[in-house]
């Protein structure tokens, strides 16, 4: 009987042991980097919205604080969005013929809410409070971001757990004092984490990794 | 919330084969097996006592019914790839992006709210003969739960499992949703056209052929209205009925908080009328017995924490733990005499078991015995020897005893109830009387048989039906239905397009309670303004309007209506701070009506009928759905009945012995013949039950309840006259088939371990350490952990714990658990987190009943926890036992190795995700759990969160009593205590620490943070050999 391989398989199968590893290891990898990437987790991605709402000019130029919008941010897990009437307390005097500005006046006039899409979406199984957070000395800037360099409103980070928990298990990394937490330009000081720790200490920050925490 | 699982997935088989499954069911042999069994001595069911061989299966795995094994090699292979395939797709199913959302701001956002904060608001809602005082939660405008407002006579902060179960009904998508006029869709415009003219049209006959028709009410405004359309038209007439009423006019008011002897004559004072909810309170408070500690105790409980093991202290302890019970172990004694065991018989220290229509014969010897009028008559059983120690105890106690008749005994023996009373000093301090509140107070079955004779004789022209529903509940012999199609113009106001719409040509849908401005009294004449908490879901319409519409008045919104009614009879300075106040605190100042002590009894009316042979037959409202209100509830359809844990069903209570004598078991159907009306339904064997009597529930074999409610059970109206409303004989049985049940009682067995731990209380006077196997602390394999913050946990007073499942229905609504469906119930797979357990104790035909509520109790060595294969349930540092749903894959190993059965898994999709207008009473603060995860009791740990963050934020510790968990805040009996068990001064540590403490399965030494303390039984050492 003749053979059926040629000696020419010898490498091809040498070579297959690697080829396949790299194969299913460029597989998995991919798969991974999906997984994480922008596309999936939603970071850096502005969704469309019903009126193009620019914290930049909000924040930065016109100099309003992250409370006189959203205002339950100090008392309740809810940071709170701005109802029609809080916009129209400024654009029914200022921008008032403007376009862009239409869908606002629209429901003003008839009742009907706006409807946002969700930057900061948490899992229906995750409870999240934003009261306790800002009393404990998280800063807005901490989770968001430079919100208020943002021409639109995107996510600068995944809100998975893993990055959750850096926090929750070393607090002192990043909180701030409270008189601090609204500042979007702060930027932590070269002894964070001497003045981390004294802030743990002072607020009683505790790290919280009980399931519980967020899950019920 | 309420699965329509028992709708959309038939049961897999047919009754008669799925008889294999209900171990209730075929009991072959049980009867000659219970007379030479010697069963456990706490039992749960006869077939426990009975040893019979089916309930095995219950104890040998929690579901029985499960997926046969694979047999065949070729199959199982197959099994094997689609498993492989299934499990690499469930993988990649987590990489699915995230839906996005939106977020939908106000336009003009309320003042007061902050929005992710639940606000409350302070109502009442609506019962036969009264009202519970309530605070209704909203959240950003949706009511999700009522919680009791503390501030509520017959409140005072707890509510009843109906007063849970009405949210659900708010959002019950089988609700009216339109105006309907002969089945097509309306409009209340067009209703006020037609309506109007029929109006005008009887105004010039002064009302001549005007008949209104309602329930009993007590609303002051709508009584207003009603008096001025009776003024307007004094030829109309306004009758009223409703299946379970009272005697009208009469209001007894009791005070268990002075009673020290209290004889019940047939009254289920504890679980039936508008007051049960604060006579369970008063009646607890007079059976709590606490042990005063010693300082030297009380710092021993410390050290070695609340739940600890106590012996070794105890122990040395004990001569100081006598000295502090002995001459100070009081508490109230409780006879019941009844026929059809309850919820109060199962409570009371000497049951007497006789047949209901011989309740009027024992209060008669009673007061007899007492010297208060009466005569001796005959009994049956040992009755007659237990009322002369009866007696003597009641004359030990004059004006500090109570002797109360049942609520569907006749005048007489309330009359021979006063008597007693009257003789023994009790009235005017146990006893008072109210004056009538309620509106026009009338018999109804006499207001209802005019209406009926007027109908047939052609004198009805138009007639309007205000929430009552006669077409399925009225006594069978009038023969409502057929005499209501000669009235010309019928119209209807109703929750749903039920029986009687369908009788009628205009319905009109009803607002719910929470959804209309109205008022009510309770039991004792306290006022409250109702107030919505939403705009009607369906354009719904309260009586307020439709009475404005037949009073010609031009404003119909009935905030003005109620305001109005008020306005006028207010003294105050600044009327809308008075009503502003007034709406805050959900009472209304200075209404309780005045006490005298006259009764007020009506002339005692007909004699009952003379027996006519064959059975007593009782008819009662059904402890879950009271009288069908409630019959498309699917909390409570799938709440066990706590007398016999039975789900979805109503059934035939029969005793032991008349079973036998019939040749009838558990689960045969039987045709019941009575006065000519025949009914079939299933036979349930009710151990307690009075020889010689049957009894059925009324409340099901609904048509038009809607999708819930549709033929679950038999129609038990259909059997009621109305000259015995109550009680009746002649019945008799006839076998035509067999039946399956899902009753709960063998479910999540503890096997034989003694789970209840009762004492006597002399016993207890002498010794109170209660007897359990306690092992030493260091028998354990787990390192230490000191639980330095917060030590979560709960201590339920058995005493004071009356079997009402109130805390499984509050349960249910705070914490979104699905209903299942009966099919499910019977494969043992409710979904209730907390169960309410029952026992007996004793011989079949009269035994002890007592009741254990169980939810998880949170070990500190769980056994869940270390067989979780992916640590989906971990423990906390404050000593939760965490669930945590997004990691279990639903292996079912935690629930395996529950020693307690507190874990419920998903077998299914029951939470209902389709059907929309259930969304709304969801708690959003709780995840609503999908197919295929594990469940349990969290402690309402959103609750602790919630205060614990508040606490957080004031820079304090949480306080006892801030948090309350959903079951205890409902308990009537406030029997159920939670809180910091690291604080020696809160409530739950001092509960731990008396020596009624035991663990459950405590030989187990999982140390469970929940704990019961061991109920007490005050016997009549008189009769303690009866």
């Amino acid at each position: 009987m003749a053979q059926i391989f040629p000696r020419s398989a010898n490498s091809v199968a040498k070579v297959s042991i690697v080829a396949g590893v790299i194969l299913a290891g460029t597989i998995v990898g991919a798969a991974y980097t999906i997984d994480r990437g922008h596309f999936i987790t939603n970071v850096s991605i502005a969704p469309d919205q019903p009126v193009p709402f620019s914290h930049k000019h909000h924040v930065t130029d016109d100099g309003i604080d992250c409370r006189y919008c959203h205002t339950s941010v100090e008392s309740s897990s809810f940071a709170g969005l701005p109802p029609t009437e809080t916009c129209m307390s400024c654009h029914s005097q200022i921008w008032n013929n403007a376009a862009m500005l239409e869908p606002v006046r629209a429901s003003y006039r008839t009742g009907e809410s706006l409807s946002w899409t969700r930057v900061h979406d948490l899992p229906d199984f995750v409870y999240f409070n934003h009261s306790i957070h800002v009393n404990k000395g998280v800063g807005c800037a901490t989770c968001h971001g430079r919100v208020d360099l943002m021409p639109l409103t995107y996510k600068v980070n995944t809100l998975y757990m893993n990055w959750c928990l850096e926090c929750h298990r070393q607090p002192e990394k990043y909180v701030r004092p409270r008189d601090q937490v609204f500042n979007m330009s702060y930027e932590p000081p070269p002894n964070q984490l001497e003045l981390g720790r004294e802030l743990v200490a002072k607020y009683k920050i505790q790290k919280l990794t009980d399931c519980v925490t967020c899950h019920r | 919330m309420s699965s329509l699982i028992n709708i959309q997935t038939k049961p897999e088989e047919t009754p008669a084969a799925s008889t294999e499954r209900s171990p209730s069911v075929d009991v072959t042999g049980l009867r000659e097996k219970l007379e030479s069994a010697k069963g456990p001595e706490f039992w749960r069911s006869l077939e426990q006592l009975a040893g019979t061989a089916d309930i095995q299966k219950f104890l040998d795995d929690e579901f029985p019914e499960r997926t046969p094994d694979w047999k065949d090699p070729a199959k199982r292979r197959d099994f094997l790839k689609v498993m492989g395939a299934s499990l690499a797709l469930a993988g990649l199913s987590a990489c699915t992006k995230q839906p996005a959302e939106a977020i939908v701001p106000y336009v003009r956002q309320p003042e007061d709210l902050v929005p992710g904060k639940p606000l409350f608001y302070a109502t009442a809602r609506p019962c036969s003969g009264g009202a519970i005082g309530v605070l209704a939660e909203s959240h950003m405008g949706r009511p999700t739960k009522v919680e009791g407002n503390p501030s509520h006579p017959a409140s005072m902060g707890a509510t009843d499992t109906f007063t849970q179960a009405s949210i659900l009904d708010l959002w019950d998508p089988d609700r009216a949703q339109t105006v309907t006029r002969n089945g097509q869709i309306s409009s209340w415009i067009n209703f006020i056209a037609v309506f109007g003219g029929a109006r005008d049209d009887h105004a010039t006959r002064q009302g001549t052929g005007l008949r209104i028709l309602s329930a009993p009410f007590s609303s002051p405004t709508l009584a207003s209205q009603a008096a001025a359309f009776l003024a307007a038209m004094p030829q109309a007439k306004w009758h009223q009925w409703e299946p379970v009423t009272r005697i009208p006019g009469y209001h007894p008011v009791y005070n268990f908080a002075a009673a020290d002897v209290i004889v019940s004559l047939d009254s289920d004072f504890l679980a039936c009328g508008p007051a049960s909810v604060r006579y369970s309170r008063d009646f607890a408070a007079k059976r709590r017995v606490m042990t005063a500690e010693t300082p030297t105790q009380q710092k021993q409980a410390l050290q070695r924490g609340p739940n600890e093991d106590r012996p070794e202290g105890a122990a040395a302890n004990q001569t100081n733990a006598r000295e502090s019970v002995a001459g100070q172990a009081t508490m109230s004694r409780l006879y019941v005499a009844e026929g059809t065991p309850s919820v109060t018989g199962a409570k009371a220290d000497h049951r007497i078991r006789i047949k209901t229509s011989e309740v009027p014969a024992f209060a008669a010897t009673l007061a007899n015995a007492l010297g208060a009028g009466g005569s001796a008559g005959t009994l049956s059983g040992n009755a007659a020897q237990r009322i002369p120690a009866i007696a003597r105890d009641l004359q030990a106690h004059r004006g500090s005893s109570l002797i109360i008749a049942g609520d569907f005994q006749p005048p007489a023996v309330h009359a021979l109830a006063h008597a007693m009373n009257q003789a023994m000093g009790n009235v005017g301090k146990t006893v008072s009387y109210a004056a009538p509140m309620d509106f026009n107070p009338t018999d109804g079955i006499q207001s209802l048989r005019e209406l009926v004779a007027d109908m047939n004789a052609g004198k009805v022209q138009t007639l309007l039906i205000l929430g009552s529903n006669p077409v399925y509940d009225a006594p069978a012999d009038l023969g409502f239905t057929d005499a209501i199609k000669k009235v010309k113009l019928r119209a209807r106001l109703g929750h749903a397009f039920d029986e009687t719409s369908a009788y009628c040509q205009w319905h009109i849908p009803e607002a719910h309670y929470l959804e209309s401005w109205s008022d009510t009294r309770a039991f004792d004449g306290t006022t409250t303004i109702l107030q919505p908490l939403i705009e009607p879901l369906y354009g719904s319409i309260s009586a307020h309007q439709i009475l404005s519409v037949l009073l010609n008045q031009s404003d119909t919104n009935p905030h003005d209506i109620v305001k109005q009614y008020w306005t006028g009879r207010v003294r105050a300075a600044n009327f809308n701070a008075w009503w502003q106040r007034a709406l805050h605190d959900g009472i209304v100042p200075d209404t309780a009506a005045p006490l005298s002590t006259s009764p007020g009894l009506p002339a005692a009316g007909a004699s009952p009928q003379a027996s006519q042979g064959g059975l007593e037959i009782v008819f009662r409202p059904d402890p879950a759905i009271w009288d069908g209100c409630f019959s498309n509830n699917g909390w409570l359809q799938e709440l066990s009945k706590p007398q016999n844990k039975m789900t979805w069903d109503n059934a035939v209570w029969i005793s032991p012995a008349t079973a036998k004598a019939q040749g009838l078991d558990t689960a045969d159907i039987v045709e019941i013949n009575y006065q000519g009306r025949k009914v079939q339904g299933p036979i349930w064997i009710m151990p307690g039950h009075a020889e010689d009597s049957i009894t059925v529930h009324l409340g099901y074999g609904r048509t038009r309840a809607g999708r819930v409610g549709n033929g679950v059970g038999f129609n038990a109206y259909a059997l009621r006259t109305s000259d015995a409303p109550w009680v009746g004989s002649g019945a008799r049985l006839r076998k035509t088939g067999r039946y399956w049940f899902a009753t709960t009682q063998h479910m999540q067995e503890m096997d034989d371990r003694e789970p209840v731990k009762v004492m006597s209380l002399a016993d207890y006077s002498k010794d109170p350490e209660v007897e359990a196997e306690r092992l030493p602390r260091e028998l354990t394999m787990y390192p230490p952990f000191s639980y330095a913050g917060y030590k979560w946990g709960m201590a339920i007073d058995l005493n004071a714990c009356t079997g009402c499942q109130a805390c499984t229905v509050a349960c249910q609504a705070e914490n979104n658990i699905p209903v299942v469906g009966k099919d499910q119930v019977s494969r043992g797979r409710h979904m209730n987190w907390l169960r309410v357990d029952r026992y007996h104790r004793g011989k079949a035909e009269d035994p002890e009943t007592y009741y254990q509520p169980v939810p998880c109790m949170h070990c500190e060595d769980a056994p869940c926890e270390v067989v979780c294969p992916v640590a989906a349930t971990v423990h906390s540092g404050d000593g939760l036992n965490q669930m945590v749903y997004n990691r279990c894959v639903g292996t079912r190993y935690c629930s395996n190795n529950c020693p307690y059965k507190v874990r419920r898994f998903n077998f299914y999709l029951y939470s209902d995700w389709y059907t929309k207008s259930l969304y709304g009473v969801r708690n959003p603060d709780v995840t609503v759990r999908s197919r295929g995860v594990m469940e349990k009791c969290t402690f309402c740990v959103q609750r602790i969160n919630a205060a614990k963050i508040e606490s957080e934020k004031e820079d304090r510790r949480i306080q006892d009593g801030e948090i309350l968990t959903a079951c205890q805040q409902v308990c009537p009996a406030a029997a159920i205590v939670f809180g910091d068990i690291n604080d020696p001064n809160s409530k739950v540590a001092k509960l731990k620490a008396q020596p009624r403490n035991y663990s459950l399965l405590e030989e187990l030494n999982t140390r469970p943070r929940t704990t019961y303390q061991a109920r007490l039984r005050n016997i009549n050492p008189e009769i303690e050999k009866g």
